[in-house]
């Protein structure tokens, strides 16, 4: 599924927190939202995902223009964000319809994918914040979205879960084929998981450059490439003038 | 931080998961049961002494065996049952009626906007009535019967339920409604599958606070006149100086009160298992 954003911005109380922004992802592409903190990645997100209908400019997926939420769309929340009340199968099942069966078939068949087969009968409060985590992802997969938003979906773990996590996202992504657009503020996991990074800056935001990373997968993290791609990031989003 | 957080609390869970429900004790003496009945067994003891060696006077305040024997003399004479069913029916059919009007339109003020500025400065100000203050005023309506009574307990039941209701429905965490809506949810699905389960611990926190508000307020209206009820017993107790009475009337109070906040209490814990609470050690 493509997604197209036309001169998309949007204003809070009078207060541009995002501007300009046009971009094209295409089918089963990796996008990247980076910046600092501040300049608008989240709000754009939101605004693709239908749950924010307030922007001006024009969001387009598939050529059909965007105003409501979409069945189609995904969204991963930077929290895991479980329904407290429902154990790890039915938070998993939440989002899907049909019978019974058929939808624990199909929610299992994620959590085996996250490597949560066995936890299925857990509630969300004897999860580890990894754990959670995981299940969000399988809970947002298993609706099988063509479009799906992460919002600094790793942000709040440690080293290395959110490695081992970036590698499963890329795995699910590679049998399932989403089109993907991330919002990240984390360097190293734009350089290895984007197709291509859209840097934004400022106050409002706007478009700094985009940078494509054409390095196949699997990447190496800490090759000579990944590192090249960083310096490249970084230099665009200039941060000695920022806090200077 | 989250993350270590929930790490935390997965450390108590996993703990209390393996020991079932109270904490297991190391030896048999710190038992929860035995330890919240030393105190209890302790005053009764050095009550009935005091009692008997007679430096409390009977007239005033009768040993424990005196009030048991009381007890089981109403039980064996029939009349006991009369009158905890009555002031017991009195309290249910209360609790009901207070709790449905507070379910109807808690929701609605927790629901929608307008009625909320419709509805609720009134029912703040009602709320600001000390509600003893309505009992002539109904007894007036509705005469000495049954009806005045349970609307009085009605009253006294509705103002808990209903504030917990709508501060459970406001209370409602954004971030998960925005979970429902990005899977499509219309209001009503949003209100079935993620306001309700949400809104029900303080739900359920309101309805044992109107409960326990029930059973004070019942025997405002037992002593405003009654022919049958534990209140009335305390008034029979009063006029024919009989504090044996009065004492089993009170005993008998806090043993059904606490009997019915228990299943209350049961039904918390059966529906509610799924919160993060800590442990106590």
């Amino acid at each position: 599924m493509s997604l197209q954003l036309e001169r998309v911005g949007r204003t809070f109380a009078g207060k541009a927190a995002v501007q300009d922004v046009s971009f094209r992802a295409e089918p089963g592409e990796i996008i990247g939202l980076l910046g600092t903190s501040g300049c608008g990645k989240s709000t754009l997100l939101r605004a693709i995902s239908g749950l924010d209908t307030e922007f001006d400019g024009l969001i387009e997926i598939n050529n059909k223009k965007v105003d409501d939420i979409q069945k189609t769309t995904g969204f991963m929340f930077q929290e895991p964000r479980l329904l407290p009340w429902l154990n790890v199968l039915d938070n998993v099942t939440f989002g899907l319809e049909g019978n019974r069966e058929e939808k624990k078939k199909k929610a299992g068949r994620y959590l085996e994918s996250v490597g949560l087969a066995d936890s299925e009968k857990l509630y969300p409060k004897q999860l580890s914040g990894g754990m959670a985590q995981r299940v969000a992802i399988a809970r947002a997969l298993a609706t099988s979205p063509e479009i799906l938003l992460l919002d600094e979906p790793f942000s709040a773990l440690d080293a290395f879960t959110k490695m081992q996590l970036q590698d499963l996202l890329l795995e699910v992504w590679r049998s399932y084929q989403s089109t993907m657009v991330l919002v990240t503020h984390d360097v190293d996991e734009a350089a290895y998981l984007c197709d291509r990074i859209i840097v934004l800056r400022g106050q409002p935001g706007k478009v700094e450059r985009e940078i494509t990373i054409t390095e196949p997968r699997p990447r190496e993290r800490g090759s000579s490439e990944q590192a090249a791609y960083k310096a490249e990031i970084l230099a665009s989003l200039d941060l000695t003038t920022d806090t200077a | 931080m989250a993350k270590n957080q929930s790490e935390v609390s997965g450390v108590f869970t996993t703990g209390s998961k393996s020991q079932p429900s109270t904490i297991k004790p190391k030896s048999p003496f710190t038992h929860p049961l035995l330890l919240g009945s030393i105190f209890p067994a302790l005053l009764v003891v050095v009550w009935e002494l005091l009692s008997r060696s007679e430096v409390f006077p009977a007239y005033q305040l009768p040993a424990p065996s005196v009030i048991l024997e009381t007890i089981v003399g109403m039980a064996e004479d029939g009349t006991l049952w009369g009158h905890v069913g009555i002031t017991f029916y009195r309290v249910l059919m209360g609790f009901l009626l207070g709790t449905a009007a507070a379910v109807v339109l808690g929701s609605l003020v927790g629901f929608y906007k307008h009625a909320e500025a419709l509805f609720d400065p009134l029912i703040q100000a009602f709320r600001s009535i000390p509600s003893l203050a309505w009992v002539p005023l109904f007894i007036l309506w509705m005469g000495i019967g049954e009806p005045s009574k349970i609307a009085m307990i009605a009253v006294g039941v509705f103002f808990p339920v209903y504030l917990n209701i709508v501060s459970g429905i406001s209370g409602v965490d954004r971030k998960l409604i925005e979970v429902g809506k990005m899977y499509g949810l219309n209001t009503f699905q949003l209100v079935r599958r993620i306001i309700l389960p949400a809104a029900l611990p303080s739900f359920l926190v309101g309805l044992r606070s109107g409960l326990g508000l029930g059973w004070m307020f019942v025997v405002a209206a037992e002593l405003m006149g009654a022919s049958q009820g534990l209140g009335y017993l305390l008034v029979v107790g009063q006029n024919t100086l009989a504090p044996e009475t009065i004492i089993a009337s009170i005993v008998l109070f806090a043993v059904i009160g606490k009997l019915s906040d228990w299943v209350l209490k049961k039904l918390e814990t059966r529906t509610l298992h799924w919160q993060d609470r800590a442990a106590k050690s």
